[in-house]
């Protein structure tokens, strides 16, 4: 007999390797999440009542072609710009508030023309029936950007003595309501909405014309 | 006599298959990680816009609606965009009812935090969009996540 036996393969590494391999895929994989920009809808309104007259410096009209191009209060406005024209607009605080105060936060040029206050300035939006669910979105995008710059500001101005190392307060904000959700932190809801409330999301949406 | 005396010759020694659970166990949780459960399969094109200003979606109170060409397998049916809910085409006057029963299949303490996402084609027409949003009105779903790729910001 001339066979020769092979030596026994030590295994006693394996399960080392086998953790590695394992811990590094649990590093690597990113569970899927979906994201999205969440946005309300009004409510039906069947009483007829007589809308309230906003006056014209205080509306800020975005329309959207069926060729995608943007015409913004009454000009053609390329998608860059939008973001700028609208942080513009709602940061003018040109005048008072319904309640008779005036901006003291507003950073804008106090126009005569533009926005009176942030709580008045609306912006409201129309697209037609043929215009890209993409440019829809993109425009979306902008003007929601518009008031997260906005409120990001102000969230930095007034909050940044809780959130020392973040970039963006807001963001911080939101992100610890997110992580404490079962235990309800009456103190950062509030401040939460203290900053809504400086720039209110007041983004309108026509429906498009049948034809 | 020498303590290592020569092994037998001529036996093939038997692998060890110790750690064969291990390696198991490892496949396992890996599919377990990265497997993503989709519930309903896609009938049409669904390739989504992306936006930088993104919220994360709670996917406990989400009914999801879907729009778009019908795809490759689908192509009888035309390139018009259609609205797909679970595992069917379905006409913009169906959206009401569809949202009426997922809002039923619902959690109860959820039923009121509703919040429909739209997964809805880039290449569709916003006209469809806006069809969808009035039938959603008259459902009084009003929380409404337009769901989108998330694009890194310049």
């Amino acid at each position: 007999m001339a066979k020769r036996s092979a030596p026994e393969v030590n295994a006693g590494s394996m399960a080392d390797i086998a953790f590695l391999l394992l811990i590094f895929f649990l590093v690597t994989t990113t569970i899927e999440k979906d994201k999205g920009l969440l946005r309300s809808l009004p409510p039906i309104d069947d009483t007829e009542v007589e809308p309230p007259i906003i006056k014209q410096k205080n509306l800020f009209t975005v329309l959207i072609n069926r060729n995608n191009q943007l015409l913004v209060e009454d000009e053609e406005m390329p998608l860059k710009d939008l973001r700028q024209a609208a942080i513009d607009f709602l940061d003018n605080g040109g005048g008072k508030n319904p309640a008779g105060q005036s901006c003291d936060y507003c950073k804008g040029k106090r126009l005569e023309d533009s926005s009176d206050h942030p709580d008045k300035a609306i912006i409201s939006m129309k697209h037609d029936r043929e215009t890209s669910y993409e440019q829809y979105m993109d425009v979306q995008n902008e003007l929601v950007a518009a008031y997260n710059i906005l409120r990001e500001r102000e969230a930095s101005r007034l909050y940044k003595k809780y959130y020392p190392d973040a970039d963006k307060v807001f963001t911080a904000m939101l992100e610890e309501k997110e992580k404490n959700q079962y235990s309800k932190d009456e103190k950062l809801n509030e401040r939460i909405s203290t900053v809504k409330a400086l720039f209110p999301m007041k983004l309108s949406e026509a429906e498009p014309d049948k034809n | 006599m020498s303590k290592f005396r020569n092994k037998e010759k001529g036996e093939m020694p038997a692998i060890s298959t110790a750690s064969l659970p291990d390696i198991v166990f490892m496949l396992l949780f890996f599919f377990m990680v990265a497997t993503v459960m989709r519930d309903s399969t896609l009938m049409i094109e669904n390739s989504m816009p992306s936006a930088d200003q993104v919220e994360k979606l709670k996917k406990d109170r989400t009914i999801f609606i879907y729009a778009g060409k019908p795809n490759d397998q689908y192509k009888q049916l035309g390139t018009e965009p259609r609205i797909q809910y679970n595992d069917a085409f379905i006409n913009v006057e169906d959206v009401q009812s569809s949202i009426y029963q997922g809002i039923g299949e619902m959690n109860e303490d959820l039923q009121s935090k509703v919040v429909v996402g739209l997964k809805i084609d880039k290449n569709t027409n916003a006209g469809l969009v806006s069809d969808i949003k009035q039938e959603l009105r008259k459902a009084n779903a009003l929380k409404v996540m337009y769901i989108a790729n998330t694009k890194k910001e310049e």
